[in-house]
């Protein structure tokens, strides 16, 4: 080791600890096992045995180059030679770092390993949720997509230039800690909003799920028409969406053409934001492929909407709660892990600050001892 | 003479594959899909006949049926297969959907097969039902009920 490579590496610290490492180093070079190794302090004048026996002192270097360099010099022969140096970065920026002491560490470990089991417990819930959410799924995925069907066999399509009035529903739920969900969905609402009233068309939107009347209400607040809460606590069903869809036909808004935002389930670790459109009455009747479908007047048609409507929502609401408990017990296991990497580390720093406080508690029985 | 049998020779001999026609293969198959929220029924399976219960009546959908849409009213839905045997299901309400592809939709809120409905229960509901109708003014109340006292009847009817 020679001491340009010692210095190089007590840069990267700050503090005391850095000179402690390079005491490590420094004992290491005389090739001995450590014995006394950490030293805390090294004072000028402090008298070290190194284990090859010979008694060395630390001495301070005068060379205006470093702030303050230690050298240790061998007593024995009485030269002043640089064994290793040490370079020491005394508080010149104010904030002294002092060394965690061992309560801290003890206090910081114990409260990640409450945190680690909390984690670890959501990931269960999650995951036994996530069961029962994919198996609603798969009939409920059937359902909407019978719904949709017409739109889309019939090929109907909102007209460019008529529509003027749009609706968005956003689904997500009221828990957090799930991951994007829920920014997804407000960014996918975000850039359709500034689309639409870009092209001067007028939009309102529906949050289903306080999460996302948290993040639009702010900023696109006079967009919102209608907020639905305790969404996510209990797993959706027909009645829910039958209530949203309620709400919001006896809201008045009359829209000429909506979309329902949802993220769509695709597997346990991936789930992305889809789209699903909502058509208005005048749409569906006036489209030209309507006109093969036999016998539909009015009445018939209105009651048929609104039951797709239902449909429609019911399909988001399951494939939103899926994708939730999905990504919820990604998120919780990969707080588990990290919190296990830190409480790793965090152990190892606890027995390597333990052993340090022995060896000053040695150190200073053994030079109380020398002087008598 | 001569020449009619030279014009005769002359005629290309038109050869005629003489066949019956062709089997009625080309009418599209009916895919059937009746599921209701929480459980699918028929999944774009091919059937004979549907008999649904609309609001404007009963009526049988079999492949190639004329596109139309519709809404279910209270009543029971017939499924004959194409083997023959045919399944009985209550739906509450909902659509059904006949596509120009001759696929059918067919979308109930609640459907239960038949056999899973007890008659007497049934019966009882229609009395409660009965009972709470003359009971109450407000409209609103009212047309629940009647809805109930409807999906009652039509539940007695199909179990007798």
């Amino acid at each position: 080791i020679n001491p340009s490579s010692v210095s190089a590496s007590c840069c990267t610290h700050v503090g005391l600890l850095s000179v402690s490492a390079s005491a490590d180093l420094l004992l290491d070079e005389l090739g001995a096992p450590l014995l006394i190794v950490q030293l805390l302090f090294l004072l000028p004048g402090l008298l070290l045995l190194a284990p090859d026996g010979l008694w060395v002192t630390v001495d301070v270097l005068d060379v205006p180059a470093f702030r303050g360099l230690f050298c240790v010099s061998d007593l024995h022969s009485g030269n002043m030679f640089a064994r290793t140096s040490a370079l020491v970065f005394s508080p010149q920026c104010g904030q002294v770092r002092n060394m965690a002491t061992l309560k801290d560490i003890t206090i910081r470990l114990k409260s990640i390993k409450n945190i680690q089991k909390i984690t670890k417990s959501m990931k269960m819930v999650a995951a036994a949720k996530y069961a029962r959410a994919e198996k609603q799924l798969k009939p409920a995925r059937v359902y909407g997509t019978g719904a949709l069907a017409l739109y889309e066999k019939a090929d109907i399509k909102a007209p460019e230039d008529k529509v003027a009035k749009h609706l968005i529903v956003g689904v997500t739920s009221d828990r957090g800690l799930c991951g994007a969900i829920h920014s997804g969905v407000a960014k996918t609402i975000k850039n359709e909003i500034a689309n639409l009233t870009g092209s001067g068309k007028e939009v309102m939107v529906i949050n289903v799920g306080d999460k996302l009347r948290g993040l639009l209400h702010r900023t696109h607040g006079k967009h919102i028409l209608l907020n639905c809460k305790e969404v996510g606590r209990k797993p959706p069903n027909f009645s829910d969406a039958s209530v949203i869809a309620t709400e919001l036909l006896t809201s008045g808004y009359e829209f000429d053409q909506g979309s329902v935002i949802f993220n769509r389930f695709r597997s346990v670790i991936s789930y992305k934001t889809d789209q699903k459109p909502l058509f208005s009455n005048d749409t569906v009747s006036s489209s030209e492929n309507m006109g093969v479908y036999d016998d539909i007047d009015a009445d018939v048609l209105r009651n048929y909407q609104e039951f797709a409507l239902v449909n429609v929502i019911y399909l988001a609401l399951k494939e939103s709660s899926t994708s939730e408990q999905s990504a919820r017990m990604t998120a919780m296991d990969s707080a588990s892990k990290n919190a296990s990497e830190m409480i790793d580390k965090l152990t190892l720093t606890f027995n390597r600050t333990r052993q340090a406080v022995i060896t000053k508690e040695l150190i200073e029985i053994i030079s109380g001892a020398a002087a008598l | 003479m001569l020449a009619a049998r030279l014009f005769r020779r002359a005629l290309p001999v038109l050869r005629q594959a003489r066949s019956y026609a062709d089997a009625a293969s080309g009418a599209p198959q009916m895919s059937f899909t009746f599921a209701s929220p929480t459980q699918v029924f028929f999944r774009e399976a091919s059937v004979k006949q549907v008999d649904v219960p609309t609001l404007t009546g009963v009526f049988g959908i079999l492949p190639a049926h004329v596109p139309t849409l519709q809404v279910l009213r209270p009543g029971v839905v017939t499924v004959f297969n194409d083997d023959g045997s045919s399944a009985k299901y209550f739906v509450s309400s909902g659509s059904v959907t006949v596509n120009a592809d001759s696929s059918v939709q067919l979308l109930a809120e609640e459907a239960v097969p038949l056999d899973q409905l007890d008659v007497t229960a049934a019966r009882a509901n229609l009395e409660k039902a009965q009972s709470e109708l003359v009971g109450t003014a407000d409209e609103a109340v009212r047309a629940e009920v009647q809805i109930s006292i409807e999906a009652n009847e039509a539940i007695v009817k199909a179990l007798e």
